[in-house]
């Protein structure tokens, strides 16, 4: 490398780039969040939406999938019922780590307008959640901007497989 | 005139009712102002007691004893062609007379005529199921269990409908909170942690219109993100929009806010 002058981190250097595997890890992470699909309530036509044609979430690697077991995001898309908490754990408990989730909408979040005795007063008392996106329902944009600050947050987080733990207690 | 009620320390109530306010009621008519439901009553009044009977928005309501309530109904389907159940439920009385009163609202296709049978029922008092019937009571009796605890006998399957089977107490009565009871308020948690992490995750928040800005633990300003925790009593710097950070990876094309374009003109 000495000899030749030649920077290859550079463009128009040898075709070889140089980075942590972190970074590499992460890059792969973060364009290729596979999301469970978790539509409860009306938030969910928005989440829909948002994988369709127009907003496109394939572009950025989000493929929706219908089970837990290869997805590693949960985009908790509406109101989360008593009834239904016991199953929103088990499916958590059932994705591979690392795992994220995102609270969509103000029921998710909080429960809402359901200030009722049937509905969970926002998921996070059931599951450990990464990002709230406020909004009844949310934009397909405001899901899309979530979803980049969630790629922006696993790229800022360490790739090793040591993940902290996220967990309610 | 209504009778008179001492109306001492009104003021000490904590809400406020108005005393002269009376419920609207929707206007009745003899039942005699109808053919068809005249001859249906009597055939009803033949076999059975009817308590009271008359004619409201165009329905007769018969109101029968409850004991009565599957045979009326086995005449009303057979004999007086009122072959469809469309509902069936409960109404909550408990608090005026102890009781429930369960009605029965029924179709006849080639009468063109809605009957409604009503009966009281107490509290603890089973009632017959009519699901050999009608199979639509099935699911309408299940939930008057789930929702008022009315408990209906000869059912083939008498299991809460909507509430899960677990669950304490009825929603749909009166003397329910409409946020819930303290059952209700930690059942996600007691079924999924155990009692024991009650402590650790705290009661509910119910106000759920609260914001505080400046708790980054919670809350974050879009456009204004900041790190988890980070203390911001100054307020928080504008973050400018970007797909990807500087020094992040590779390969992935760098989107600057700053070099983006806002169309204003459509025809461009
Ligand atoms: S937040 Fe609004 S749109 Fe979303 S599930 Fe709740 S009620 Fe529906």
């Amino acid at each position: 490398m000495a000899q030749h002058q030649v920077n290859y981190t550079q463009d128009g250097g040898l075709p070889v780039a140089l980075t942590t595997i972190d970074k590499v890890v992460n890059w792969g992470r973060s364009n290729s969040i596979w999301a469970l699909t978790y539509g409860l309530a009306c938030c969910g036509i928005e989440m829909m939406a948002s994988g369709a044609s127009r907003y496109d979430f394939d572009r950025y690697g989000t493929i929706f999938r219908a089970s837990p077991r290869q997805s590693e995001l949960m985009i908790v898309a509406g109101t989360l019922t008593k009834k239904h908490a016991e199953f929103i754990k088990r499916l958590y408990d059932q994705m591979p780590e690392p795992r994220w989730v995102i609270s969509m909408g103000s029921c998710a979040n909080t429960g809402g307008m359901f200030n009722t005795y049937a509905t969970v007063q926002g998921v996070d008392r059931v599951i450990p959640v990464d990002l709230y996106l406020p909004g009844c329902a949310p934009r397909p944009e405001t899901l899309q901007y979530g979803v980049m600050l969630l790629q922006k947050k696993i790229r800022a987080s360490k790739a090793g497989k040591a993940q902290k733990p996220k967990r309610l207690m | 005139m209504r009778k008179y009620t001492p109306k001492k320390d009104v003021q000490a109530k904590s809400y406020y009712t108005d005393r002269f306010w009376v419920a609207p009621q929707v206007a009745k008519s003899p039942v005699e102002s109808d053919a068809t439901f005249s001859e249906d009553l009597a055939a009803i009044k033949e076999k059975f007691e009817v308590l009271d009977a008359y004619i409201q928005v165009d329905q007769m309501v018969v109101y029968i004893n409850a004991k009565d309530n599957f045979d009326v109904i086995k005449l009303a389907k057979e004999d007086l062609a009122y072959t469809q159940m469309s509902e069936l439920s409960a109404i909550d009385w408990l608090a005026d007379k102890g009781q429930f009163e369960i009605f029965y609202q029924m179709l006849s296709m080639t009468k063109r005529k809605r009957i409604r049978i009503k009966c009281f029922i107490d509290e603890q008092e089973p009632i017959l199921s009519v699901e050999k019937l009608f199979r639509s009571a099935d699911w309408s009796e299940r939930e008057m269990y789930d929702m008022y605890g009315v408990i209906v006998n000869g059912h083939p399957f008498m299991k809460r409908i909507l509430m899960p089977d677990d669950w304490s107490g009825h929603p749909l009565r009166k003397t329910y909170p409409l946020i819930g009871d303290e059952a209700a308020a930690w059942y996600e948690v007691d079924k999924i942690f155990g009692k024991e992490a009650r402590d650790v995750i705290g009661p509910e928040i119910r106000d759920t219109a609260r914001i505080d800005r400046y708790d980054t633990e919670r809350f974050s300003r879009l456009g204004h993100e900041v790190p988890h925790g980070a203390a911001i009593p100054e307020g928080e710097p504008k973050t400018p929009l970007a797909y990807q950070e500087d020094g992040g990876v590779f390969l992935i094309k760098k989107f600057h806010e700053d070099d983006s374009v806002i169309i204003t003109d459509r025809d461009r």
